[in-house]
């Protein structure tokens, strides 16, 4: 019987625990600081076992649907797991847990005094990721949104560097005009369906495409989002955020916020209106696929203008969620599964190159790569797990980059749009041109001095989530098969609507 | 031709073991003897596990595994061929006298980071087996990449200036031409839905629009550009500046031997004999590569630098090869199969020769090396066997896989190109006897007391050279590359 009661629960529990959770954070912190650390590992963990049962749940018996107090969908919340929101929920899970055992040692290197405002705000946002994730109602999404902004922008501004703080206004600035936008199109919608659930809309909204409202809607939310994801040119405030934030606090956001933007991006283009509407009435997934491709050039060649680590991964990212909306934009099952795939390998490459920048600052201070010398001697470990991330993103084969790439390579083939191939294959090598140079920097060039150097390698807490972190790069690489097979192909035509679930 | 197929996992051994050796040599970094010594026990090892398959391979057999499917569809599956065998005996039997001859380099010259170099030089073997026994342009291309990444920090190994900038052009090319063999693998895979390569070619691409395949053909070919082709050739004499070892490596056991290979592979086992003969194909890409056999020997007449000569040498034999694969009639492409490993021999007799004369005399000049042979008799002769191996003469192989070339361009009616082939020949002889003349019969500018290289690079020198003398003397000695290659030959052309 107790057990009934946790396991009918779940769907609620994953939004749940972190956000009871969150709360507690001060109690604990005020009974011994030094738990606070353990309770969000321990969290984390117990949330990460929750996604994984839910998404194993979905792939044996489909779609789960919650409905919370018992009220039914159309006048309820409800929240609804399905291959989509399973995916990405366990990602999320997974990515804060690895950040939350790593920032043991950084937080109190970069954020002395701030522990518990730190992990409490961390729980918070995770909160807020997983319920705009696993919502099925479109306004308990909006609140899930705020939640996870208004704790992003704390996460950022709570260094004590200036240059923090101004980019995290930059960003609520900009953050606060996308969910205005978001929060617009809501209001539009439910103008028009009189309903909240993004099932039953998805009903109702084809009998009324014609109405210039729900057009309206479809181009705030497209706008919104683009802002959320930072898909050129609406990227400016991502390399400050990124760069100026502490350490775990970037490779947190850079690897999860942007991901749930482009998962809500896919949700409501695929889960509120229809296939039909975005990909052939409105044609808006053909604009997508343009300004992702150019978002794919643009950031990688303002990634190598860089000499900042931290910034040029940032940029980075604004090329790579290109390859994801790229990939979704080709509304093709091939194109779709890459662009998904690329989602969970963009999380495990991106956190893991943002815990190495970490790890590299904690130990030495250093953020620019042209002092990298010789630390490839003093830190082999973390600059191992910097090399197979880099690889990765270069899209070498056997890492988690290729199996993207591929996808999207053969999606653009199958779409007939041989400029994306081209780009896609274009932007491989300016990726290696902007990695080579760090790799270059760590591993060559000052052969006589390295000789002297000592080991001084990151701390056991840190390492073992990057060593974590690089292994899966690898492991997705050539496993592959398994995310594939069980979740993305069948997801992708569902998203299409073509076939049903299994 | 029937082929029986037989499921083993020797060929994933075969690969693995340098990579496993390749972690050992970095824990044991510190005790050099000890580090040395994984990488010698893993160079027999790999040699054995080779060796060790020939017998079935010369049964007419092949030997396949798949290890795991990546992707749905895309499996990574090991198959040994008779043309696969014939590399990976060349890579893994010059390993092994490699190895013994980086140890008296390295140690003579008292390089840095020899852990690191050990270490890549493992992988690069790994790889090379790898692209050797690959069943498909998958799998070639994930050992073609590892190849390309591992080998530059050996180019790039003395670290200065123009050694990085060296390593740089040659990751800016191969990289880039990396790209070029991705797309064509997937443009292959959008058409066919397969890349496994096939005796007779993969069927599906006869189907294909004639300009497409033309464009295919042309993009599989820039891919290769690790078998240095003009104009896609100039890393090659760059990475010259790398330690002596490390061009052997580059210039016979691995590199532009893998990209020969990967030429012929896609040439014959994707487009097939037939479709290369009814697309007209071959015409054009031989016409093309004649190009570079001509050019890149007019290049090497200019070059004082010894191992730059050499180089430019390379990029003009590399094409012999993949002339011969092109000239699609048995005699053509036995002339080009077995060419690759006897120029990989004499190749590497030359470098060796080349980087003896660095370690002992301390030159790199062709300009300074008067009278040089009296110092090292015995380098010398090993040079002069090597340089007539690659002029085509007796007693070397050289002559024996120039003959079957000429042979096969003359079956097919093509008097340019075997007129391009004895061009070619009084070229390489206007290169090589120079060398060879003032090492014997030029006065020293002073007195030279015999001094030969250290033991561990002489006996390797003198291996290979002899090696090259047997090509030439008993090219059909049982169970050597003549047989593996007519093996090939037979399955390619049907047994014709």
């Amino acid at each position: 019987m107790t057990f009934d009661i946790i396991t009918n629960n779940l769907p609620a529990l994953t939004v749940i625990i972190p956000l009871i959770a969150g709360f507690l954070t001060p109690i604990i912190g005020w009974i011994n600081r030094k738990l606070c650390w353990y309770h969000v590992m321990l969290t984390m963990f117990i949330v990460f076992l929750i996604t994984a049962s839910n998404l194993l749940t979905v792939i044996n018996t489909g779609t789960i649907h919650y409905q919370f107090g018992g009220w039914a969908p159309p006048f309820g919340i409800e929240y609804v797991i399905d291959l989509l929101n399973g995916f990405v929920c366990i990602i999320i899970a997974f990515i804060g847990l690895m950040v939350s055992i790593y920032s043991k040692e950084s937080i109190k290197k970069e954020l002395p005094g701030k522990t518990i405002p730190y992990y409490s705000i961390y729980l918070l946002l995770v909160t807020g990721l997983m319920g705009m994730t696993i919502t099925g109602d479109i306004f308990n999404f909006y609140v899930f949104l705020e939640i996870s902004s208004l704790t992003a922008y704390a996460l950022i501004a709570i260094g004590d560097r200036k240059d923090g703080i101004v980019a995290s206004f930059n960003y609520l600035i900009m953050g606060t005009v996308a969910a205005s936008f978001i929060l617009l199109g809501i209001g539009y919608l439910y103008a028009v369906t009189g309903t909240l659930n993004m099932a039953d809309m998805q009903n109702i909204l084809p009998t009324i495409y014609d109405n210039k409202v729900v057009l309206a809607a479809l181009a705030f939310f497209m706008a919104g989002f683009s802002i959320k994801v930072g898909l050129f040119p609406l990227h400016t405030w991502l390399p400050d955020a990124y760069t100026h934030a502490p350490s775990t606090s970037s490779a947190l956001i850079a690897g999860l916020m942007t991901k749930v933007g482009a998962y809500a991006m896919i949700r409501f283009m695929f889960g509120v209106f229809t296939p039909a509407f975005v990909i052939d009435m409105t044609r808006m997934t053909e604009i997508l696929t343009w300004a992702a491709a150019l978002a794919i050039i643009v950031g990688s060649v303002l990634a190598i203008a860089q000499s900042d680590m931290k910034r040029m991964l940032a940029y980075s990212s604004v090329s790579q969620i290109g390859y994801i909306l790229l990939g979704v934009g080709l509304a093709n099952v091939i194109g779709m599964q890459g662009g998904l795939l690329h989602i969970l390998n963009h999380a495990v490459m991106k956190s893991a190159l943002f815990l190495v920048a970490g790890a590299i600052f904690y130990r030495t201070g250093i953020r620019n790569i042209h002092q990298f010398k010789g630390l490839g001697k003093r830190m082999p470990v973390t600059t191992t797990v910097f090399l197979i991330a880099g690889l990765s993103m270069i899209g070498v084969p056997g890492t988690v980059g290729f199996t993207s790439k591929w996808y999207l390579v053969l999606g653009s083939m199958e779409a007939g749009m041989w400029i994306f191939v081209l780009i896609i294959l274009a932007s491989s090598l300016l990726n290696l041109a902007y990695f080579w140079r760090v790799f270059d920097n760590i591993w060559f060039g000052h052969p006589h001095e390295v000789e002297k150097i000592k080991r001084d390698e990151a701390p056991l807490s840190m390492l073992i989530p990057m060593v974590i972190l690089a292994g899966l790069c690898i492991f997705f690489g050539i496993f592959a098969y398994y995310p594939l097979h069980y979740i993305l192909e069948p997801l992708s035509n569902m998203l299409l609507g073509i076939g049903v679930l299994p | 031709m029937v082929t029986d197929n037989i499921q083993s996992i020797t060929p994933v051994l075969a690969v693995l073991v340098s990579a496993i050796a390749s972690v050992l040599i970095l824990a044991f970094g510190r005790y050099p003897n000890i580090r040395e010594g994984w990488t010698f026990v893993a160079a027999f090892i790999k040699f054995g596990l080779v060796l060790s398959m020939l017998p079935l391979i010369l049964a007419g057999k092949t030997i396949t595994y798949t290890l795991v499917e990546i992707l749905p569809n895309i499996p990574i599956t090991f198959k040994v061929d008779a043309f696969g065998e014939l590399f990976a005996i060349t890579a893994s039997f010059l390993w092994i006298l490699t190895t013994a001859y980086s140890i008296g380099y390295m140690r003579s010259l008292k390089e840095h980071a020899q852990t690191r170099y050990y270490f890549c030089f493992a992988i690069a073997l790994s790889s090379a087996i790898g692209i050797a026994y690959s069943a498909n342009l998958v799998t070639l291309f994930l050992f073609y990449e590892m190849l390309t990444i591992s080998t530059y920090p050996l180019v790039a190994h003395i670290e200065t200036k123009e050694a990085i900038d060296a390593g740089r052009k040659y990751l800016v090319y191969l990289m880039g031409s990396g790209v070029a063999l991705l797309f064509s693998t997937i443009l292959v895979y959008y058409y066919t839905g397969t890349t496994d390569f096939a005796f007779s070619g993969i069927a599906g691409l006869a189907l294909i629009p004639k300009a497409t395949l033309a464009f295919l053909f042309v993009m599989f070919m820039i891919g290769c550009a690790k078998a240095g082709f003009m104009p896609l050739h100039s890393w090659l004499p760059a990475a010259m500046i790398a330690p002596t070892p490390v061009s052997a490596l580059l210039h016979a056991v691995a590199v532009v031997t893998a990209g020969v290979f990967t030429a012929v592979r896609i040439i014959l086992y994707i487009f097939g004999v037939e479709l290369m003969k009814s697309s007209g194909l071959w015409l054009y890409m031989a016409y093309f590569v004649s190009i570079t056999i001509i050019l890149a020997s007019i290049y090497a007449l200019s070059q004082n630098n010894l191992k730059k000569r050499l180089a430019y040498s390379t990029v003009s034999q590399l094409s012999y090869i993949v002339l011969g694969a092109l000239l699609i009639t048995p005699h053509g492409i036995t002339g080009g199969m077995l060419h690759m490993p006897y120029h990989a021999f004499m190749k590497i007799t030359l470098f060796m020769c080349a980087g003896a004369l660095i370690v002992t005399a301390k030159k790199e000049n062709i300009s300074e090396m008067n009278g040089i042979a009296r110092q090292m008799p015995i380098t010398m002769i090993a040079f002069t066997i090597g340089a007539l191996g690659m002029i085509g003469m007796p007693p070397a192989g050289g002559y024996v896989t120039k003959w079957y070339l000429l042979l096969g361009a003359a079956e097919l009616d093509q008097m340019i190109l075997v007129g391009v082939l004895l061009i070619s020949a009084v070229l390489n002889a206007a290169y090589f006897f120079p060398v060879v003349y003032i090492a014997f019969f030029k006065e020293p500018d002073h007195e030279l007391k015999y001094n030969e290289a250290p033991m561990f690079m002489l006996v390797p020198i003198v291996i290979t050279a002899i090696i090259s003398i047997s090509f030439g003397v008993w090219p059909d000695a049982p169970g050597f590359f003549y047989d593996i290659v007519s093996i090939a030959v037979a399955n390619v052309t049907g047994g014709i």
